[in-house]
């Protein structure tokens, strides 16, 4: 019998993650908010020090934190070298991709990263930017993260030029947008991303959260965090019902979309009432060729964390028998505080095909990566 | 059960915490107002290292609008999904009926009790002038 003296504990083990993973939600922080600054032409140096960030909503320095842990992330997650949780690639190798066995990471920056700004030249810049430190910082130091392409999402045309000078750089797998816009996301302002997006044969994945300057839920601005979290799920709903009653998938066939962060639950009961609504008023939307749920079923994919918990098992594997296992991609959320442990996450009674699809395979495929 | 001599008592003042591995198990020793608490540092829901994370109060009601914060510093609050757990019981508050953390019993022994008694400390020089905080395991 030993006794060791440690200062901190290890991380937590994950050992029983034996096989390769994809973890489809990573959050890279910067670790100072000048990290960006070597990206941005000097102009916007000082305007970001004038005049600072001019968001669509308001408090935007408010929503997001502190939500139950700093900076909404784990706890255990503080680099020891300082800065923010997820700033550190070393940090993030030791504690999350090495022993988790992650073969591959998509990195989804959130904060300032210019989408949700009323200045639509600075919001390009900062795109630009946060693009080309992704790969300076992380993408070009570990072959095993992919970047997203984070776009001017209120601007359409300056998002597709954003797409169009990363098609074919492999550092990036997919295009991010977040929930939260000025407008449902299959309005026409936002069909230039979609256009771009299929042409450069990348997917679009919606992370939860965004400055769209309305309120965070459909009936006002909630109480509580709690009401905020569960409110993902309908911002994520009228983004889909959008999505499919504008058109946006009849016009790009081979257009994929993940919707990231907001639960899957409720996919099938949306599909449900679209369909059904849909039998009496499809002379409003005579664009539409197929049944609404067809579309969703054929053109999203949906990310784990949060995934539902139901008492009973079998509900969850109802709806995911709905969805389509080869729909799920797993996600950790790392660092961020609700964060999903690759180890415990998928109850007991999956095949091994299944499974396999739920933690790598599918995402490979739909990402492209062999 | 086997007794472990976990350190000085001078060593674990009031507020701190240390974090040992013993028989290959994760566990933590909090000193908290001069009472001492073991528990498994590994979270029931997930695994996280438990007992990084901060100790707060528990806030109960009993009526809508009507809250009561008490028991203050005495329940551990899990670092990842904010799971809190009592650190006198290791029982649960999130849900209390399916996950409890293991908690050990911890006492403060005088030095002249460890040098002679069935303690295990190997990495530990021992004192009989000292007293030594003591978790059974």
């Amino acid at each position: 019998m030993n006794v060791q003296f440690r200062d901190r504990p290890e991380p937590a083990s994950s050992a029983s993650v034996k096989t390769a993973i994809a973890d489809c939600d990573i959050h890279p922080a910067r670790a100072t908010r000048d990290e960006l600054y070597p990206f941005l032409a000097r102009r916007w140096h000082g305007h970001l020090e004038t005049f600072g960030v001019h968001a669509y909503q308001g408090m935007m320095e408010g929503p997001p934190y502190p939500k139950t842990q700093p900076n909404a992330s784990r706890r255990d997650a503080w680099p020891p070298e300082g800065g923010q949780q997820g700033s550190s690639l070393s940090f993030m190798q030791k504690q999350h991709l090495d022993p988790n066995n992650v073969a591959l990471g998509v990195l989804n920056p959130l904060g300032a990263t210019g989408q949700g700004m009323r200045n639509h030249d600075l919001s390009a810049a900062l795109a630009t930017a946060i693009n080309d430190w992704q790969i300076e910082k992380w993408t070009s130091k570990d072959s095993r993260l992919k970047a997203s392409v984070v776009v001017a999402n209120e601007d359409g045309m300056a998002a597709a030029a954003e797409i169009r000078k990363r098609a074919g750089d492999r550092n990036f797998v997919q295009v991010l947008l977040l929930s939260r816009n000025v407008e449902p996301l299959g309005q026409r302002r936002y069909w230039p991303i979609y256009q771009a997006a299929e042409e450069a044969g990348l997917p679009v994945g919606v992370h939860a959260f965004g400055f769209g300057g309305n309120p965070i839920t459909a009936s006002g601005w909630p109480s509580y965090y709690i009401e905020e979290m569960v409110g993902h799920s309908q911002c994520q709903q009228t983004a889909l019902a959008s999505l499919v009653l504008e058109g946006v998938f009849e016009r790009h066939p081979k257009l994929k979309m993940i919707m990231i962060e907001a639960g899957f639950g409720w996919a099938p009961s949306l599909s449900w009432r679209l369909d059904k609504v849909f039998e009496k008023l499809h002379g409003e939307v005579p664009h539409l060729k197929r049944k609404p749920s067809e579309y969703l079923r054929d053109h999203i994919f949906w990310t784990t964390q949060p995934m539902e918990d139901p008492e009973r098992r079998d509900h969850l594997f109802d709806v995911i028998d709905w969805i389509g296992w080869d729909k799920l991609l797993f996600a950790t959320d790392y660092p961020h505080w609700d964060y999903d442990e690759p180890s415990r996450v998928l109850p007991a009674g999956v095949s091994d095909a299944n499974r396999e699809a739920f933690y790598l395979t599918n995402a490979l495929k739909l990402y492209g990566i062999s | 059960m086997t007794r472990h001599v976990i350190a000085p008592v001078d060593e674990l003042p009031p507020g701190t915490r240390k974090f040992l591995t013993i028989d290959e198990r994760p566990i933590a020793i909090f000193n908290i107002n001069g009472e001492f608490f073991g528990l498994l540092n590994r979270c029931p829901h997930q695994g996280a290292a438990l007992c990084e994370g901060p100790l707060i109060g528990l806030a109960q009601s009993s009526n809508p609008g009507e809250i009561e914060y008490t028991r203050h510093g005495e329940i551990l609050r899990c670092p990842w999904h904010g799971w809190e757990f009592d650190i006198r019981t290791g029982q649960s508050y999130c849900d209390p009926k399916k996950f409890r953390t293991r908690a050990y019993p911890v006492n403060v022994e005088p030095g002249s009790s460890v040098v002679k008694g069935p303690y295990v400390a190997e990495t530990l020089a021992v004192s009989v002038e000292s007293d030594y905080v003591v978790v059974d395991l």
